[in-house]
């Protein structure tokens, strides 16, 4: 029964989804023509725009009437909607935790003798549970605008939240007609496949709904986006509104990929953490087009610049979570991650890309030339180092872009295949990369509107200075380093440096939470360039068969293996090895692990990593060779950590200034009561 | 400047950056595109010893030999059109099994031999790259392989 509730949620959801499109169709027609007062009030500034948000075209006409009917009764639907969806997805989650293995879904991803948390997991790590927490996560999304937004303009608001059930729709349709969830299967199975052993981590629970809170967040800004071309109410009180939820995606997005990368880097025992994969890829494009909204938002929002760009990147950056998730979930890549192939769903998610990103492009062709001009400013201010992150930004997207679908594009045309791998990546987007970084330091240390050049000299003198110490001692201490990690280590400093020079000066305790959450965010992003620099120029690397007694020396680390020993787990049999590594002091004990999953029978090996104030010592054990010597490799990666406490940096910042938005949102409103 | 033509150069501006990012990623592809090697085209194209390449195709059955520092194997990669010898130290992913899809990334070295930096294994046991399993639906292994399979 629990399915067939799940199931009739769903369509619920769809069915409210439809006809919260249809009554906003019918608002927006309701005649509404902008008074001469609120045409003036858009294009003042904002302080001095006065509170009000809506007013129809005269009080008590019936036209009004309507309006408001119909308005206040969208909200409801997008509230239900969310909660419906929500619902169906609680109900796939507790078939999974109670493994119902009547449902095929259940039966092809579930095992009775999984650990409880992977079995609560296994109801996302495939492809029609993930879809479904995708379109739960859209529909929340919408509720949540519907519920919180109280700054946009009413009509506004409504083009909004007709944008969310217009991809709603889509995404539900695919749901129901191409990947339906709780499909039973009979007769049931004796037993369920499993889940991959890889997914079977903790890292797996947590990372794809942050990712996915992330990737369909930004579904809002796409949505905010087409409201506003819709009403052609493009302008900084737009910005204003539209940036915390930007804001709110684009964190979780920061922290999905930070989290996807050490979950690679620790569970797949190959000690990398970027691997330009197409399904990595896939998450970064949105969060390079988020990064750049961000910054433009920001722009249009305190400055009035801007306005048509801004809209552009808010198609932009859900339009590259759609193409991520395509990717993902077509079957056209074979990954960890891609779970169906299917042409069927890789057509029918290709027609909903088609028609959103085409549409939205069209409905902005169409628009862009009634979108007002916004405010002008020199070239050497900070909206021209704005300008420059974006497009830096932007060009790094087009790079990955090409570097992701050419492959694709190019077999579909000619059906010649090829890859197109790391090499390409760095070389095309590591120097504009670095780029940027000046530009990062550079840009916060600007004047709006105008910049001179000798005041930004001096400004700009204390980083630039370090950053030359820092190549030269680099150069000297470590003459074997390569070109591009010498410089993103020596710029790191820059960076670091720089990130806090707009706090000088200031009162610290004064300063605004969304200026110490920019501080924070562009910091984070010189650590963790310093630690991708470590990374990449101090690893050092020993691969020996060793047998039980051997020591191995890896960096300044000594590493003896003392014994390997059989184990087992909840489903999973192993040999666990005991290492001992020592440098000078006490020996601190490793155990890396070779495990044998039986559902499904797969192996994997466990790293077992040491993490050191100054780096990590990463072990991993191999088979067993004739002469009954174990396979080991160890790494030491200086300062590798600092890489993902670089991009938790990067999230905490995002997250102090969201926090800072908001209050400072509240502060104002409350003003505006008193002074009422 | 007057504001329309501030506008008028932020368009310009975006537009010659996309294309400069459209050049330049098409003269980086042109450079580093063909990346992906079946034993067939490596043996068509000869690449020059040394390139980071990545290798595709399936480990041929009885090939595996372990030489006896205990960490480096070697073994010969096919499409069944062409065959190329590998050389591996390290720890082999778990998947990594005689008659199954491997992928290699490595150079050729001058003798033709594959030196294999890492063997990719973020896939699960029916994961098969895709070039190999168009390579082998051209040649009609892989139908009889999964036959194999189903009896």
């Amino acid at each position: 029964m629990i399915a067939e509730a799940g199931l009739v949620a769903l369509w619920l959801g769809a069915a409210l989804c439809a006809l919260q499109l249809v009554l906003v169709v019918l608002a927006l027609k309701t005649p509404f023509v902008l008074s001469e007062v609120e045409a003036r009030e858009a294009s003042a500034p904002p302080a001095a725009r006065p509170s009000t948000s809506l007013r129809t075209n005269g009080e008590g006409n019936e036209a009004g009437e309507t309006w408001r009917a119909l308005s206040s009764a969208i909200r409801p639907v997008a509230v239900a909607q969310g909660l419906l969806t929500c619902l169906a997805f609680a109900l796939l989650i507790l078939l999974f935790v109670r493994v119902d293995l009547s449902v095929l879904l259940v039966a092809q991803n579930d095992h009775s003798e999984k650990p409880f948390l992977y079995r609560f997991a296994a109801s996302w790590g495939n492809h029609e549970g993930s879809m479904l927490m995708w379109v739960s996560i859209l529909s929340i999304a919408g509720a949540a605008v519907a519920v919180l937004e109280r700054r946009l303009n009413e009509r506004t608001l409504v083009a909004t939240l007709g944008g969310q059930a217009a991809i709603g729709l889509g995404f539900y349709a695919f749901l129901l007609f191409a990947s339906n969830p709780f499909a039973r299967l009979t007769p049931p199975a004796m037993e369920g496949q499993g889940l991959n052993p890889l997914l079977q981590d903790p890292g797996l629970a947590f990372h794809p709904p942050t990712l996915y809170l992330g990737y369909v967040g930004l579904s809002v800004a796409f949505s905010f986006a087409i409201g506003a071309l819709v009403t052609r109410d493009v302008g900084p009180a737009f910005a204003r509104a539209m940036r915390p939820w930007v804001l709110g995606a684009w964190i979780f997005l920061t922290i999905g990929i930070t989290a996807g990368s050490y979950w690679a880097y620790y569970e797949l025992g190959w000690g990398g953490w970027w691997f330009w994969d197409p399904v990595e890829n896939a998450s970064l494009m949105p969060w390079l087009a988020a990064t750049a909204l961000l910054h433009s938002v920001t722009v249009l929002a305190t400055r009035d610049g801007l306005r048509a760009w801004t809209v552009m990147l808010g198609v932009v950056a859900f339009s590259m979570s759609m193409v991520g998730t395509f990717l993902v979930r077509s079957g056209i890549l074979t990954s960890v991650h891609a779970f169906a192939v299917d042409p069927r769903r890789g057509s029918f998610l290709l027609a909903l890309l088609a028609l959103y990103i085409g549409g939205a492009l069209a409905l902005f062709a169409l628009r862009v030339g009634t979108v007002r001009e916004g405010s002008r400013f020199d070239a050497l201010s900070r909206e021209g180092s704005l300008v420059l992150n974006n497009l830096l930004l932007t060009v790094i997207l087009g790079i990955v872009l090409v570097g992701t679908l050419y492959p694709l594009i190019l077999e579909g045309v000619t059906g010649e295949k090829l890859s197109v791998g790391p090499p390409y990546f760095n070389s095309a987007a590591g120097p504009l990369a670095l780029i940027l970084g000046v530009v990062m330091v550079a840009g916060p240390l600007m004047r709006w509107r105008r910049e001179e050049v000798k005041p930004l000299l001096r400004r700009l003198a204390p980083a630039a200075a370090l950053v030359l110490i820092a190549l030269v001692v680099i150069k000297v201490t470590a003459p074997a380093i390569g070109i591009l990690p010498l410089l993103g280590l020596g710029l790191s400093f820059g960076i670091m440096l720089g990130s806090i020079e707009p706090l000088i000066g200031r009162n610290l305790r004064r300063t605004p939470l969304f200026t110490w959450g920019m501080v924070i965010a562009h910091f984070g992003i010189g650590v963790a360039l310093a630690g991708m620099a470590c990374d990449s120029a101090f690893t050092a690397e020993r691969l020996v068969a060793a047998s039980v007694g051997d020591r191995v020396q890896v960096g300044p680390w000594q590493v003896t293996l003392k014994a390997v020993t059989p184990g087992f787990g909840p489903n999973w049999t192993s040999m666990d090895a005991t290492l001992e590594a020592a440098r000078g002091g006490a020996p601190v004990t490793l155990l890396p692990q070779a495990r044998y999953y039986w559902a499904p029978p797969t192996e994997t090996s466990e790293s077992a990593i040491l993490t050191a104030w100054n780096g990590q010592l990463y072990t991993v054990l191999g088979s067993q060779a004739e002469d009954g010597r174990w396979q080991l490799r160890l790494w030491w990666k200086p300062f590798v950590t600092l890489i993902w406490a670089g991009g938790g940096l990067v999230a905490l910042g995002g997250a102090l200034a969201l926090i800072g938005r908001v209050l400072r949102e509240r502060r104002s409103a409350k003003n505006r009561e008193a002074t009422a | 400047m007057k504001a329309k033509h501030q506008r008028l150069t932020l368009t310009l501006l975006a537009v010659a950056a996309l294309i400069g990012a459209a050049l330049l990623a098409m003269s980086a592809l042109k450079d580093q595109a063909a990346y992906f090697y079946t034993p067939s085209d490596a043996a068509r194209d000869h690449v020059a010893p040394g390139r980071a390449v990545r290798l595709g195709g399936m480990v041929t059955k009885g090939s595996i030999k372990k030489l006896p520092d205990g960490v480096t194997i070697t073994f010969l990669v096919t499409d069944n059109a062409a065959t190329v010898p590998v050389r591996f130290s390290g720890i082999v992913p778990a998947l990594f099994k005689e008659g199954s899809g491997v992928v290699a990334d490595g150079r050729f070295d001058a003798s033709g031999l594959f030196v294999a930096d890492q063997i990719l294994a973020k896939h699960d046991e029916r994961y098969m790259p895709p070039q190999v399993a168009g390579a082998m639906h051209k040649s009609g292994s892989l139908e009889a392989d999964e036959k194999a399979k189903a009896r």
